[in-house]
């Protein structure tokens, strides 16, 4: 099913005519709205007035992550507070938060992203969505939760965890959609075979997404639940979950082009490749009122193919993201980037700690391991002052990141040293 | 009339306290006693050895973690009771005791106990002046 036609199958000719008008207004915006984007222009020579066709992305300079984090908190807003109706956050890569806003008409074409993104999995307003994304600065929550009402669908705003409860409530409460993390999503399948009510469940389609899983991952999932099981894909600099989606072919994911132009880019040379060649991520929005952002670097390595799908959707379609760029780790569908757990260690100890990220899946959930190196600093012969500082790392981590994590005292130099970048993560899941 | 302990971190694996000692011996340093504070993750070995000074230098060009702490050593006689009767002047001082280990000096029929205090100072004076005797650092490694 295809929530809108119009757009969603629209000619791809007249699709770029949208992009092109799209691109033109967001330059004009950033450049009189914001400052950042007035200098970088300016800097490359670039005049709002001389983007004359969509080729002209290309002379654009990037934008990164860190300049979301330097214009902390609202510097990239290209409106007034008063027009900004909800503020969500990520954790940013050295603690400080990357903060993104939305107006009232952001709002509504999120809605619209997920709307077309339940529908493409079959939700109708006869269903029951089951949201278990977390609710809160998380997009996750709120994005299902407005794409479920846009439909008309029936929401439970469960949120996540208390596992047991919430087979309960889907046996009861007649769930038919399930949205949730696809690790969450097994460890659901498990507890419902060990309470016997899987076979008691109406569930139908499940829409996964936030961290890697793979194909094997979906059959299993489908077969275990029954169910349908459809990508997402999304980040919040750009919008939140909805950016693509997956339709019931399952041959990518396909990007709301009406609303976000992308490219993949190389990412050592920043040059665009061929179409279908691996690369980069890069998108710029078009609608978006409250961030706008040009050439936003996802760091998420994908390919687009721009061909027509069998499902009548003419919007290009992303491949699985298969990795990242960067060395951010995904752990239960949390960002984690290693200098953050860095920066923890730096504030404790004083001084650059040698660490160790370890990750791995128990059953569906990820696990992750901190190990640190014993330095004659804190090492002391009573065995409650190392125990404290453990839980003082665990502490100030699981705050920071919201996820549980294990804290280990090791050996000094049993930590891998390496001449260039040190090697901070052995991450053990096989996704 | 302090005595120096020697604390080395060690890891919760197969070898590790088998290879301190190897290093200690090859270098012949002598460990006159030590005692073993465990977690499941992690072991404090605190000994007592007869040159404290090598013994860390060794250990740290060998990339283990140490640190040196002072101790109380005291002597009693190897007989029922002794340990008791320290305690006791500990105790009705109100001084904490973190831990404590012993060894036995056969040939003199003296028992030696080594212990970490909250309040060391107070606790050499209230030892002192109960007329028991305190082994320094030099005292133990010519035992």
């Amino acid at each position: 099913m295809i929530w809108n036609r119009e757009r969603e199958a629209m000619p791809r000719e007249q699709l770029k005519k949208v992009q092109l008008e799209g691109l033109r207004n967001t330059i004009k915006r950033v450049y009189e709205r914001v400052p950042m984007y007035k200098k970088r222009l300016d800097e490359a020579g670039i005049s709002p007035d001389s983007i004359k066709s969509l080729d002209d992305l290309e002379r654009l300079p990037f934008t990164l992550k860190t300049d979301l984090r330097d214009n902390y908190p609202f510097g990239m807003f290209a409106v007034p507070m008063k027009e900004i109706v909800r503020l969500h956050a990520s954790s940013g890569t050295t603690g400080k938060s990357t903060v993104v806003g939305y107006t009232a008409n952001d709002i509504a074409t999120w809605a619209e992203l997920m709307a077309r993104t339940l529908t493409s999995a079959g939700a109708t307003s006869d269903d029951v969505v089951h949201n278990a994304y977390g609710y809160g600065l998380f997009t996750g929550g709120l994005g299902i939760h407005y794409g479920a009402e846009r439909v008309g669908a029936s929401v439970i705003p469960i949120s996540g965890g208390n596992t047991k409860r919430q087979i309960t409530i889907m046996e009861d409460f007649g769930s038919t959609i399930l949205a949730c993390t696809p690790s969450y999503a097994m460890f659901l399948a498990e507890v419902a075979e060990e309470m016997g009510l899987k076979d008691k469940l109406m569930l139908k389609a499940g829409i996964f997404g936030a961290e890697p899983w793979s194909n094997s991952m979906r059959e299993d999932l489908e077969k275990r639940l029954g169910i349908l099981a459809i990508d997402i894909y999304g980040l919040s600099e750009i919008i939140g979950p909805g950016v693509a989606y997956e339709c019931p072919e399952k041959h990518g994911l396909h990007i709301a082009e009406d609303h976000f132009i992308v490219e993949i880019i190389d990412p050592d040379t920043g040059e665009r490749v061929p179409p279908g060649e691996k690369g980069e991520l890069v998108f710029t929005t078009i609608t978006k009122e409250a961030i706008p952002v040009i050439r936003y670097r996802t760091r998420d390595i994908s390919a687009v193919n721009f061909e027509p799908c069998s499902c009548g959707r003419t919007l290009a379609r992303m491949d699985r993201v298969t990795g990242r760029t960067d060395d951010m780790l995904i752990i239960r569908g949390v960002n984690v980037f290693p200098s953050q757990i860095e920066s923890v260690l730096m504030e404790i100890d004083g001084v650059e700690p040698h660490y160790m990220i370890i990750v791995d899946r128990v059953g569906q959930l990820d696990i992750m391991q901190v190990q640190v190196e014993v330095n004659e600093r804190f090492f002391s012969d009573e065995v409650r002052h190392l125990e404290e500082f453990e839980k003082k790392v665990k502490r100030e981590i699981e705050s920071l990141l919201n996820i549980s994590v294990d804290v280990m005292l090791v050996e000094p130099k049993t930590i891998q040293r390496s001449e260039g970048k040190a090697k901070r993560v052995i991450d053990n899941r096989k996704i | 009339m302090r005595a120096i302990q020697v604390s080395v971190f060690l890891e919760n694996k197969r070898g590790r306290l088998a290879e301190v000692t190897k290093i200690l011996g090859e270098n012949s340093i002598n460990i006159r006693t030590f005692f073993i504070a465990d977690t499941s993750d992690f072991g404090i070995l605190r000994m007592i050895v007869n040159d404290t000074k090598k013994a860390m230098d060794i250990l740290k060009s060998n990339d283990f973690t140490v640190r040196e702490n002072e101790v109380i050593a005291v002597e009693v006689s190897d007989k029922p009771g002794g340990l008791a009767n320290i305690l006791n002047i500990l105790n009705s001082n109100d001084l904490n005791i973190e831990y404590l280990y012993c060894f036995a000096d056969t040939n003199r029929h003296k028992a030696i106990d080594v212990m970490r205090v909250e309040d060391i100072e107070r606790a050499i004076d209230v030892l002192q002046n109960a007329q028991v005797k305190l082994l320094d650092e030099i005292a133990l490694s010519n035992l």
